[in-house]
């Protein structure tokens, strides 16, 4: 029989970063994320794995050492709040441009500044439009539900090391606090030197030998037309992850004349708004990306020809509504409802947002 | 079935934590659970809540506006929560320390003495499964075999010999739970 427990999602993220076989964890307290940490402390990984557990200075101070750890081609990994990612930026655009695997995790609370703590989706733009300086680009995952915290840590460094770039798993005060049914993944081990030879032998600093030059990791380049063909390399990679990697969920879509789209709690939030729709028999249907980066902008396209609207859901003051609006382009209307500051808005709220905004509007 | 509760009261009553057996509990006899509470600044001293669904299918929203029942431990969650029943909802109340008490009459309200019982039974902490007895009695959603399940599963193993304690508390609930008619 399946062992199911009941855990916190930050909780679960933890477990399942021993369980993927992770190689260091790197962090810095802030709320609503904590228990991901004091959970790794509790369970003592370093004992059982080998896996490393450390309490940095600071978040600066953690991010670096996930770019130490990465350079490596070991499993590592970070994670924070809100302004503590803002914290992390320089690292992570540092990290993305010596094309390093890693994950990220952020718990996001309300900002800007140190805002609140309560749940918010208002770190968007942040982790799906860079966040830090230059052209890179996040793969960025958003779970919905305390198995897909624990699912999308395996996943996460499998794309993470696939594409040698950084992934986030861009959760939030709900979905990092509440507790649901979750069956954790097997163990795997931590790959041993000669696993970490064969995948990551090519570029890591695993040690120069005499058969091989150096490996230099950085992302700096002072010549710009080297520079230049390195960022087209980045796009190149970008383009295919754009084509191969777009996850998402359509709830009801198949018959349904307005499409809600949400992710992360805000999804489960429009799950039970198109229930309550439904009961009055309004057809509607709930779009959920499950990557934010790449985005599932094709299947908008195509639902944007046979739907009267969207609406996107968030908890922002409208951010991912900019990718659908790019993706219907112009064609139908779509319209944004979010709660802000750690507000967290009712299927109802919901409801009467696609009512007010997009079905009884003359 | 789907049974969408809240829990509310101070810090420091065991709401959180009756909402976890109660969640762990159904998870015993293979529902689907959520349990999402509020936290940070409100825990301390202040109050805590915690909404508990628990179902024979997916759980879509953990946040909630309407339940089916509510479970009361002070004045201000009165306050705040008596509107949130559904109605032909359940509100269950302790009426200890209550001066303003329920209102509608389109829901089912009961009283359970509990601070007074735990008081009697010489264990504060047992408090909140006296609660949670008043609840099973009224919403008998899950099996008091399965309740003990949950307790083994939530309750630390240094906490174990506790568990027949918390079964007497959950009896209790169950038998002093009373019917309140609102005027």
């Amino acid at each position: 029989m399946a062992e199911y427990r009941l855990m916190k999602g930050n909780e679960v993220i933890a477990e399942a970063a021993i369980r993927c076989g992770c190689d260091g964890y790197f962090g810095y307290p802030i709320t609503p994320q904590s228990e991901i940490m004091e959970t790794l402390m509790l369970r003592k990984p370093w004992e059982e794995t080998g896996m490393v557990v450390l309490q940095a200075e600071s978040e600066i101070a953690a991010i670096n050492m996930v770019y130490g750890g990465a350079s490596c081609g070991k499993k590592v990994m970070t994670s924070s709040s809100s302004p503590g990612i803002s914290l992390k930026q320089e690292g992570i655009t540092y990290i993305a441009g010596a094309e390093l695997p890693c994950l990220i995790v952020n718990v996001v609370r309300g900002g800007p500044g140190l805002g609140t703590i309560q749940p918010a989706q208002s770190d968007y733009f942040q982790a799906v439009k860079g966040g830090g300086h230059g052209d890179y680009h996040l793969i960025v995952l958003a779970p919905a539900s305390v198995q897909e915290m624990n699912d999308f840590v395996a996943l996460s460094f499998d794309l993470a090391f696939k594409y040698r770039n950084p992934v986030m798993i861009l959760s939030d005060g709900v979905i990092g606090q509440m507790m649901e049914k979750v069956k954790l993944s097997e163990y795997k081990p931590r790959w041993t030197d000669a696993e970490i030879q064969k995948i990551s032998g090519s570029w890591a600093t695993t040690g120069k030998t005499p058969d091989r030059d150096y490996h230099i990791i950085t992302s700096l380049d002072l010549d710009s037309a080297k520079q230049e063909i390195f960022n087209h390399k980045l796009i190149a990679k970008y383009k295919t992850i754009s084509e191969k990697e777009v996850r998402y969920e359509k709830i009801s879509c198949d018959d349904a004349e307005y499409i809600l789209v949400a992710y992360g709690s805000s999804s489960r939030i429009c799950q039970k708004a198109v229930d309550l729709c439904r009961e009055k028999g309004i057809k509607v249907g709930l779009l959920r990306p499950i990557t934010l980066f790449p985005y599932p902008t094709k299947i908008i396209q195509e639902m944007a020809k046979r739907v009267k609207g969207f609406l996107a859901v968030e908890m922002s003051a409208g951010q991912m509504v900019e990718d659908v609006r790019l993706a219907v382009n112009g064609k139908v209307p779509v319209e944004h409802y979010g709660r802000l500051g750690g507000m967290v808005p009712t299927p109802n709220d919901v409801v009467k947002a696609l009512e007010e905004k997009l079905i009884n509007v003359k | 079935m789907t049974e969408e509760i809240i829990i509310a009261g101070f810090g420091g009553q065991g709401v959180l934590s009756m909402g976890k057996i109660l969640a762990y509990s159904g998870i015993m006899q293979d529902q689907e659970v959520s349990w999402m509470p509020s936290y940070g600044p409100e825990m301390r001293g202040g109050t805590a809540n915690v909404t508990v669904i628990l179902s024979d299918s997916r759980i879509s929203s953990p946040i909630l506006q309407e339940f089916d029942t509510a479970i009361i431990l002070n004045q201000q969650s009165l306050d705040k929560f008596e509107k949130s029943v559904k109605p032909g909802g359940v509100l269950i109340y302790d009426p200890n320390g209550i001066t303003r008490h329920p209102v509608r009459k389109d829901i089912k309200v009961y009283q359970v003495d509990a601070t007074e019982e735990a008081l009697k039974m010489q264990n504060a902490k047992i408090f909140n499964m006296i609660v949670l007895g008043a609840f099973l009695k009224l919403k008998p959603i899950v099996k008091m075999e399965n309740v003990i399940k949950g307790l083994k599963e939530s309750l630390p193993p240094r906490h174990h010999h506790l568990i027949p304690l918390n079964e007497e508390a959950i009896k209790k609930g169950i038998e002093i739970v009373k019917q309140f008619s609102v005027n």
